[in-house]
């Protein structure tokens, strides 16, 4: 019941806050998000307590005919990324305070939903409700982004939502092909699509391989299916971009840990050392594309890009090492990118401006401001003791195990990745102040609580890293 | 008994939190003692386990990284090695923390500068302390990061800024190689973790299982990583565009401590080295490269502190070629001593900087030992040290050396000679011009010249007294010594034996005639810029005068250019094109172009709805007629 | 007995009746008389009925007459709603002719 409370409570407090008005709303969107984040730090402190026997999965019989049952378990990868979705929400919401966005109920109504379908496809332990899960995903974020969007956001939108369902639409194809060929009669438990999927031949394996790849990839998305990221995080709010980096592309790498791995094992191992070659030509592709970004939510799209290639690559790899440290990287991607996406936040809302060439000396005025940017900035790149450094050692070592040049070519993120952290550091925060940014206000204390949780979580999981190590 | 080690590190760390949480709300004096005095607790710890602790003691704290398949425990390794190069650390850091709280009295930032201070040391004791590779890599990249922020420490200068950012990427540079070489070894080994005792425990006793080749690939990307972090060719341009940041800190991370870490790692991993005599000659010939290469550009330098970042690459190679040649112990012994005296130069010129108000350029110098007498006397010792003039502890380990250098080749011997001589001769060069002659400054700071506080001026006389008396601490038995260090070192080491006891081949009156010949060099490179700058009157040309083979050196060789040309632009130029070609117009475009042919496609179809019943009509006539017709052939 | 319209053969009707079919086809296709196309129509439909006769005859089953009823009661009630709209439209826009109503379109 626990996991049926913990899933439900988002969509409740979405009712909840579409009814509501008035100024209070944020204060209760956050209130109501804190609820989850209780529930599932319970559920993580007590994960290996006997205690909670029976509380890790529920099982009940919902569409009989179809042998579709409302089916949720919670494991060690699934956990954390729960963990990674109601941590984030609360700072997510937070990190709104500051702005005035119009019908706000409506807003935390759908980022409340949002949550709901997230936890929802991590949950999922049954194909047909982790589709349902996964298109629920979409529908919140898409609104989200094409409301509250800037300039072009119809366009742009539009373009994100019909590339997304693309790619859903064939992971559906690939779902009824296994269930339609499964032996087991109308049955969409994971166990029954698993044994069927793995049960046909590799033909038939490839084609699910490339039905379900597809919606997987454009999700993180894999080069050469990322075009529509950078346009949809610089249009999209900051909430919207928060959501889809932090939390939402999650959903593309657990989908193939979880599902792609298992369904069609033989065409995994036979077809991922492409999917590898690919992710790591994104990696490099995107980070040498970030350098000379103008726009400097654009260059966090594309360093984002960047960062979930190395992610592909240790899940493609197939080895143990490479998906451990997928799921490290997760969730500590997770936090490092909310945590730069807040930080340009706080930029464009006291600037009016993203253009990287137009700042500059922020932190004569603003020095608290510039340590939280270091500190997250490190986190960004990998720097030993940050957050980012534990995964990408392990996601390193996986794809150098797998191939000594791929390794060499993905390690070239390490040198790149400073180019574009450092190079942007440079010109937004140093120097001289110039009109725009002399009379750069200091952050407030809502900003400061979101910056300090982001950069205690950094720090924590960087010299702690077992913390997230020993639950996957 | 043993958890006190762990204070070591925590100490400095512990400094940085609090300067860094609070510094700006305390004093500048509370700031500053907090600073150094976690700096002297720290060498405290250090100097008892130096007199306490026997053999190699491990001191683990906690499970870093533990899974079935990467292991990495937070764990110290207490040996001879890392005490000396703790003593290092701790001791010149104490000494410069000191120096700092005058030096950097009159900045705003000081709060931040010692945290970042005590951080540094933090990392650096990491990177020595670390039992695994993965713990020295923590450190060797959390010093890259207290480099970069103490380069751009004034960070309303760009330039300064763009200093900090290319260390900290060239310092990447060899840091992939780093990474890449830790992959390398735990393939090799074919272990899940990277503990020196289990590696070294695995190359000693199965190196025959990997082949020469794994073992040549896995040093060389090392020694990548060693080349970026102690500045040699390829990757040593960072290293005097370092010399941005504050002079103390020039003195301690970019001469004393940060820029030694390369070596010490080649140093610890001396068992892979050994197998890999590849490497160690590529590492030999890197290394007289290096020191010969900066030594040139050294010469006709103006920068009072670029003079010093030269002679600090050139220094290093000189502890490369030792390494190269097999000399572990020789190599830091040299590390040792350049510690003592370089920091000793830098914060001499620190101190000079300080009287002149932050004037660099050596040719409006001169005249200065009258103003500045300890300065003066600290820094002529500092010189004499580092040009290897007997009886100061730059000549004990140059000649030690260079006498394993002739041992293994006499051609590299010859070129540590030129090297020597060079070195000589710009450092003299540099003396005279600072302190002796007229003084060539305007009248404003002729008026302001004062000789440092007692802050500044103490640390100048310890290091002083030490670059005297730190080669008695390794004197060689040619001058009756008992190699004190290198006994000390011995148990580090896999086949010191073998080495030792080729040295031994040299005669005595061989390594006497040696040394005449160096020495009679160096004596003859001072006399000659003693005849050149001696009087005062020969002042270097302005910048824009000079031409020739001059110019040349004098812009470095134009190898930032050249980089900037090869690399920089070509990989600006390549994000510009992909961003504009690649990505928006060629992929984008693809997908774009699903969405035109729908949209023009249907734009087609459309004009079928013609609105005219008749015309709808007709098309379900001629429908019904062909399914008609269809159904008939069908059958 | 046989029914008288057993005197003339099946084939004839067939023929006469595709005939009728076919001119009222085309009659709908050409016109632009609204009025001449509502009649085209009621051709067709006749010739249907003709068929439905001459087949239910021969084959003997009554149903096919029983569906003639139907389909001329239909087109009764067909008639008056569709001449209806006629007039509408006749009143709307002063002529009958069909092609004026092609505004539902692209």
């Amino acid at each position: 019941m626990l996991l049926l409370t913990l899933l439900f409570l988002p969509l409740f407090s979405a009712i909840v806050l579409q009814f509501l008005s008035g100024e209070l709303v944020k204060k209760i969107a956050l209130f109501l998000s804190l609820i989850p984040l209780g529930l599932s730090l319970y559920m993580a402190f007590n994960f290996n307590c006997p205690c909670m026997d029976g509380q890790l999965a529920f099982n009940q019989p919902w569409i009989e005919s179809l042998g579709v049952n409302f089916n949720l378990l919670l494991d060690g990868t699934s956990l954390l990324l729960v963990l990674l979705t109601t941590v984030l929400t609360p700072l997510i919401i937070l990190s709104s305070f500051k702005h005035d966005y119009e019908n706000p109920s409506r807003l935390y109504a759908l980022i409340a939903a949002m949550q709901f379908g997230l936890l929802g496809v991590f949950l999922a332990h049954d194909c047909f409700l982790f589709y349902v899960f996964w298109e629920i995903a979409l529908i919140p974020v898409y609104f989200i982004c094409g409301i509250y969007g800037g300039e072009g956001k119809e366009k742009v939108t539009l373009k994100f939502f019909i590339y997304t369902i693309l790619g859903s639409l064939f992971m559906l194809v690939g779902i009824l092909y296994v269930y339609s060929k499964s032996k087991f009669g109308a049955d969409f438990s994971y166990e029954a699509i698993v044994a069927s999927g793995s049960a046909l031949s590799i033909s038939e394996q490839t084609f699910v391989f490339v039905m379900f790849f597809l919606a997987f990839a454009i999700k993180m998305p894999i080069f050469p299916l990322h075009t529509w990221q950078p346009d949809t995080y610089t249009v999209s709010p900051t909430v919207g971009t928060m959501l889809l980096s932090g939390i939402m592309l999650k959903m593309g790498v657990f989908g193939a840990i979880k599902w792609l791995k298992h369904i069609a094992p033989d065409a995994f191992i036979a077809y991922a050392p492409y999917v590898v070659v690919l992710s790591v030509i994104g990696i490099v592709y995107a980070s040498i594309l970030a350098i000379q970004q103008s726009d400097a939510k654009r260059l966090v799209a594309y360093s984002s890009i960047a960062h979930v290639g190395l992610i592909a690559a240790g899940v493609f790899v197939n080895s143990n090492l490479g998906s451990e440290g997928a799921v490290v990287q997760m969730i500590n991607h997770g936090i490092n990118v909310v945590g730069m996406f807040f930080i340009l936040d706080i930029i464009e809302r006291r600037t009016k401006t993203r253009e990287i060439a137009s700042l500059g000396g922020i932190i004569n005025s603003a020095p608290i401001f510039a340590v939280f940017f270091v500190i997250i900035m490190l986190g960004n790149i990998a720097l030993p003791l940050t957050n980012g450094f534990v995964g990408e050692f392990m996601l390193l070592k996986s794809v150098y195990d797998f191939n000594v040049w791929l390794g060499a070519l993905a390690g070239l993120s390490v040198i790149l990745g400073a180019v574009y952290t450092l190079r942007t550091y440079q010109r937004v925060m140093l120097g001289d102040s110039n009109a725009l940014t002399a009379t750069f206000p200091e952050v407030t204390t809502s900003e400061i609580i979101v910056l300090l949780v982001i950069s205690f979580l950094v720090i924590l999981l960087g010299v702690f890293p077992q913390v997230v190590l020993q639950l996957i | 008994m043993a958890n006190y080690i762990f204070f070591i590190p925590l100490l400095p760390l512990l400094g940085f939190i609090i300067n860094g949480l609070l510094g700006k709300k305390m004093p500048k004096s509370i700031v500053g003692t907090i600073g150094t005095l976690t700096m002297v607790l720290a060498f405290s710890l250090v100097v008892y386990t130096f007199f306490t602790s026997e053999g190699q003691n491990y001191h683990f704290l906690y499970s870093f990284i533990d899974t079935p398949y990467l292991k990495v425990p937070f764990e110290f390794l207490v040996d001879p090695l890392s005490i000396t190069m703790m003593l290092i650390i701790t001791g010149v850091g104490t000494l410069i923390h000191l120096y700092s709280t005058a030096y950097m009295h009159e900045d705003e930032g000081f709060y931040r500068y010692f945290a970042y201070l005590n951080l540094f040391v933090f990392f650096m004791l990491l990177l020595v302390l670390g039992a695994n590779y993965v713990i020295m890599f923590i450190g060797w990249e959390g010093v890259g990061l207290c480099s970069y922020l103490l380069i751009g420490f004034w960070f309303k200068n760009q330039n300064y800024n763009d200093a900090a950012k290319k260390a900290f990427i060239v310092n990447r540079v060899g840091d992939l190689g780093f990474l890449l070489g830790m992959f390398l070894l735990m393939d090799a080994t074919k272990s899940n973790n990277l503990d020196y005792k289990e590696v070294f425990g695995f190359f000693k006793s199965n190196s025959e299982i990997v082949g020469t080749g794994t073992i040549t690939a896995i040093t060389l990307l090392l020694f990548i990583g060693a080349t970026g972090k102690s500045a040699q060719i390829p990757l040593y341009t960072w290293l005097p565009d370092a010399m941005a940041g504050p002079t103390p800190v020039s003195a301690l991370i970019h001469a004393a401590t940060m820029v030694t870490a390369g070596i010490y790692m080649i140093v610890r991993s001396n068992v892979l080295f050994m197998l890999a005599p590849d490497t160690l000659l590529i590492i030999a010939i890197i290394g007289v490269a290096t020191a010969l290469f900066a030594a040139t550009i050294g010469l006709f330098q103006n920068d009072i502190k670029k003079v010093l970042a030269y002679s600090t690459v050139s220094q290093l190679g000189y502890m490369f070629l030792a390494l190269g040649v097999g000399a572990f112990s020789s190599g830091l012994f040299h590390v040792m001593t350049h510690a003592f005296f370089k920091a000793l130069l830098f914060l001499g010129a620190g101190s000079v900087i300080h009287a002149m108000h932050h004037e660099q350029d050596i040719r409006v110098m001169g005249g200065l030992s009258k103003k500045l007498p300890i300065t003066h006397l600290t820094f002529l010792i500092g010189t004499l040290a580092i040009a290897g003039i007997p009886g100061f502890s730059g000549f004990f380990s140059k000649d030690a050396i260079l006498a394993f250098v002739f041992q293994s080749s006499p051609v590299l011997w010859g070129l540590g000679v030129v090297g020597a001589i060079m070195t000589a001769f710009y450092m003299f060069r540099l003396y005279f011009l600072t302190f002796w002659g007229k003084f060539r400054g305007t009248h404003e700071q002729e008026h302001h010249l004062h000789e440092s506080p007692l802050a500044m001026t103490l640390p100048l006389i310890i290091l002083a007294v030490l670059s005297i008396g730190g080669g008695f601490l390794n004197l060689g038995e040619v001058f009756g010594g008992s190699a004190l260090l290198d006994k000390y070192l011995e148990p580090v080491f896999v086949v010191p034996t073998n080495y030792h006891a080729e040295v031994h081949h040299l005669s005595h009156s061989t390594e006497w005639i040696l040394m005449a010949v160096s020495v009679g060099a160096i004596l003859a490179a001072i006399i000659f810029a003693y005849t050149q700058y001696g009087s005062g009157k020969n002042v270097p040309v302005a910048d824009d005068k000079i031409s020739g083979i001059q110019k040349v050196i004098y812009n470095k060789y134009y190898v930032d250019e050249l980089y900037d040309a090869v690399i920089v632009k070509p990989l600006y130029a390549l994000s510009t094109f992909g961003h504009r070609i690649l990505d928006n117009t060629i992929i984008d475009g693809l997908v774009n172009s699903f969405g035109k042919v729908v949209y023009v496609s249907s734009d087609y179809v459309r004009r079928i709805q013609t609105g005219n019943t008749s015309f709808y009509i007709l098309l379900m006539v001629i429908g019904s007629v062909v399914l008609l017709a269809f159904n008939l052939v069908i059958k | 007995m046989d029914s008288v319209i057993k005197l003339i053969p099946l084939n004839n009707y067939i023929y006469l009746s595709f005939a009728i079919f076919a001119i009222g086809v085309l009659g709908v296709l050409t016109r632009r008389n609204a009025i001449v196309v509502f009649m085209s129509i009621e051709l067709m439909l006749n010739s249907v009925n003709l068929l439905l006769s001459a087949f239910s005859a021969y084959s003997g089953d009554g149903a096919g007459q029983v569906f003639v009823f139907f389909i001329m009661a239909v087109a009764a009630a067909e008639v008056a709603v569709g001449l209806a709209i006629i007039v509408l439209l006749f009143r709307n826009t002063n002529s009958v002719d069909i092609n004026v109503l092609k505004r539902l379109k692209w």
